[in-house]
């Protein structure tokens, strides 16, 4: 049996919750997935050894950072953590070259000038090193501490919601690097974030937490493609399809192939032949009995009903397999009744190509 | 400085060799104590903070007769450091180390304020990128207290310059060993006559505090903008 990139056993007390986690992740990016105050930063602080009171066993790989029975706990300098902070913490005396090159220094180790130079063209930073970082935009300082984790050659990134404090444009600015680093492969990475777009777009492994406990463990599709599962906010409910891209039309329109049904979405910039990640919002779909005529939607997805899950309040939530993957379609329990909707049930599911906001699209799967 | 007697011009580079040495050996031991009692819990923290603060409120006299009391030629520590070559009793060392400690509670509170406001977060964040607890504190907890820790020696140097009481019941007033400015202004004051001496000194004595202000201004300036600057 291969080893697990990453395997997590904790226990600690909390104000208000009591953390009990077992996670095992497999190479890529793991997100720890919950509303706050659901134990994911606890999680990552005993990972990073910012938090001593927690007992139980964290390994990277074959390294073990803490096991409590045996009595060993890395101190946080050892555990070779590159920790990407939500708020940066770059260092406000440092110029930003002085900040990428802060792990190495510490640590004594000798210049690598081309690793160095690969990292700051990735992250295109290279017309800001002699700046000093207070004066940084948030997505320039986001994508400096990111060089800060990487050039710390660490065997695991912790992220711990590094987009929350940006407005969207800068979001779309920096996903694209983790979704390069999971694609990469060469480290594993530990992500906390409570926005299911990011879960979508960036999952390998989805670790959903509630109250210190995990309540679901699985990949991407598997976890949010489950009607049962709520991540919070009903509205933020939505499956992930795996597609390639076969054309782009002139019109502003990117066509896609999803196990052979055709997918139209606004135009995403990336070259046919590439497969990508398409989350659709449950709140966005539309059931259908029969094929519809005379409609505007552009996408329309035969599938069979595989699951009901109906919420406390007026909605449902209804799980279809079609032949491009598993779709989740919300809609009232009225229409439920009315259409006379239930498991094994043919419908066809109807997505508008502009409800699907570029921030829904992600790169291939790690 | 012609103007300035032979005595006078002893008394002055004697408060500056006191002084000097005063704040460039208590501002190590401070900067310790400080970031002891900025970032660390132990028992016995408050008689620690307590202690350092004591010359604060004493009187000078008090902490004077108290160092006679353990660095007197007659008492052990006091003959085994003379034994080591270090006298201190009656001694421009003996001096220095009045003025230390009479300047170490302001070096302290001045420093501690500046290791408090130093954000945490970033010093875990120097830990994760494999800093250890020295080098943390190097890099990161000291560089961004320098303006608080410029301060604090400033105040000591200038304490140290202006210190009396302590001094004179330690170490007496002896020209060009232990005469520092304030004993020579004291000493002029006492014969009639010399008050155009005394009055001298008090302006050299301005003069040097105004100095120390100025540059530890200027420097704590310098080092709030190569913070904030790009």
């Amino acid at each position: 049996m291969t080893q697990p990139a990453l395997s997590i056993t904790l226990r600690a007390n909390r104000p208000g919750f009591d953390l009990d986690v077992d996670v095992t992740a497999p190479a890529g990016l793991t997100v720890l997935f919950g509303a706050s105050g659901s134990g994911k930063t606890s999680v990552v602080d005993a990972v990073a050894g910012l938090t001593q009171d927690v007992s139980g066993r964290i390994a990277v790989g074959d390294q073990v950072l803490l096991d409590t029975t045996q009595g060993t706990c890395l101190p946080t300098h050892e555990r070779r953590i590159g920790y990407v902070f939500q708020d940066a913490r770059l260092f406000p005396h440092l110029t930003v070259r002085r900040n990428l090159d802060y792990a190495r220094r510490v640590t004594r180790q000798p210049a690598d000038p081309a690793r160095f130079n690969h990292v700051v063209e990735m992250l295109g930073i290279g017309h800001l090193l002699d700046r000093r970082t207070p004066r940084l935009s948030g997505g320039e300082k986001q994508r400096v501490a990111i060089g800060r984790a990487l050039l710390s050659r660490p065997q695991l990134i912790l992220a711990d919601e590094p987009l929350a404090a940006l407005d969207d444009p800068r979001k779309e600015e920096i996903l694209p690097y983790f979704e390069r680093l999971r694609d990469e492969g060469e480290v594993p990475i530990l992500y906390v974030t409570h926005s299911t777009s990011e879960v979508a777009r960036l999952a390998t492994t989805v670790v959903a937490l509630e109250n210190g406990r995990v309540i679901r463990q699985g990949s991407a599709i598997e976890v949010l493609g489950d009607p049962s599962f709520s991540p919070g906010d009903v509205r933020s409910v939505g499956a992930v399809i795996e597609a390639r891209v076969a054309t782009h039309h002139d019109d502003g329109l990117t066509e896609l192939n999803a196990g052979s049904i055709p997918l139209f979405l606004p135009r995403i910039a990336r070259d046919p032949g590439t497969s990508v990640r398409v989350r659709i919002a449950a709140q966005d779909v539309i059931l259908s009995r029969g094929r519809p005529e005379g409609i505007s939607a552009l996408n329309c997805l035969l599938g069979v009903v595989q699951g009901v899950q109906e919420g406390a309040g007026p909605g449902a939530i209804l799980s279809l397999d079609t032949a491009a993957g598993r779709v989740l379609a919300r809609i009232t329990k009225r229409s439920l009744a009315a259409m006379d909707l239930s498991v094994g049930t043919e419908l066809y599911a109807i997505v508008k190509t502009v409800a699907v906001a570029p921030s829904d699209v992600g790169g291939p799967k790690g | 400085m012609s103007w300035l007697g032979p005595e006078e011009w002893q008394a002055v580079a004697l408060s500056l060799k006191v002084a000097g040495w005063a704040t460039a050996l208590s501002l190590p031991v401070a900067i310790w104590i400080a970031h002891l009692l900025a970032r660390k819990d132990f028992p016995g923290k408050q008689v620690v903070n307590g202690l350092v603060h004591l010359p604060l409120i004493l009187p000078p006299v008090v902490t004077g007769y108290l160092l006679l009391l353990t660095f007197g030629g007659t008492a052990p520590l006091g003959a085994a450091l003379a034994k080591l070559g270090l006298p201190l009793a009656f001694r421009w060392t003996g001096a220095a180390l009045a003025a230390a400690i009479m300047g170490f509670p302001l070096m302290v509170r001045a420093i501690r304020l500046s290791i408090e406001a130093v954000d945490p977060k970033l010093e875990a964040a120097a830990a994760t990128l494999g800093a250890n607890r020295w080098s943390v504190f190097i890099t990161v907890t000291l560089p961004l207290a320098l303006p608080g820790i410029i301060a604090g020696a400033i105040l000591g140097f200038a304490k140290a310059m202006g210190e009396f009481g302590a001094t004179i019941t330690f170490v007496s007033n002896i020209p060009g060993e232990t005469r520092t400015v304030p004993s020579a202004i004291y000493s002029f004051l006492q014969v009639p006559g010399d008050e155009s001496a005394a009055l001298r000194l008090v302006v050299i004595s301005i003069i040097i505090a105004m100095g120390a202000l100025v540059a530890s201004e200027v420097l704590a300036r310098r080092v709030a903008k190569r913070m904030e600057d790009a």
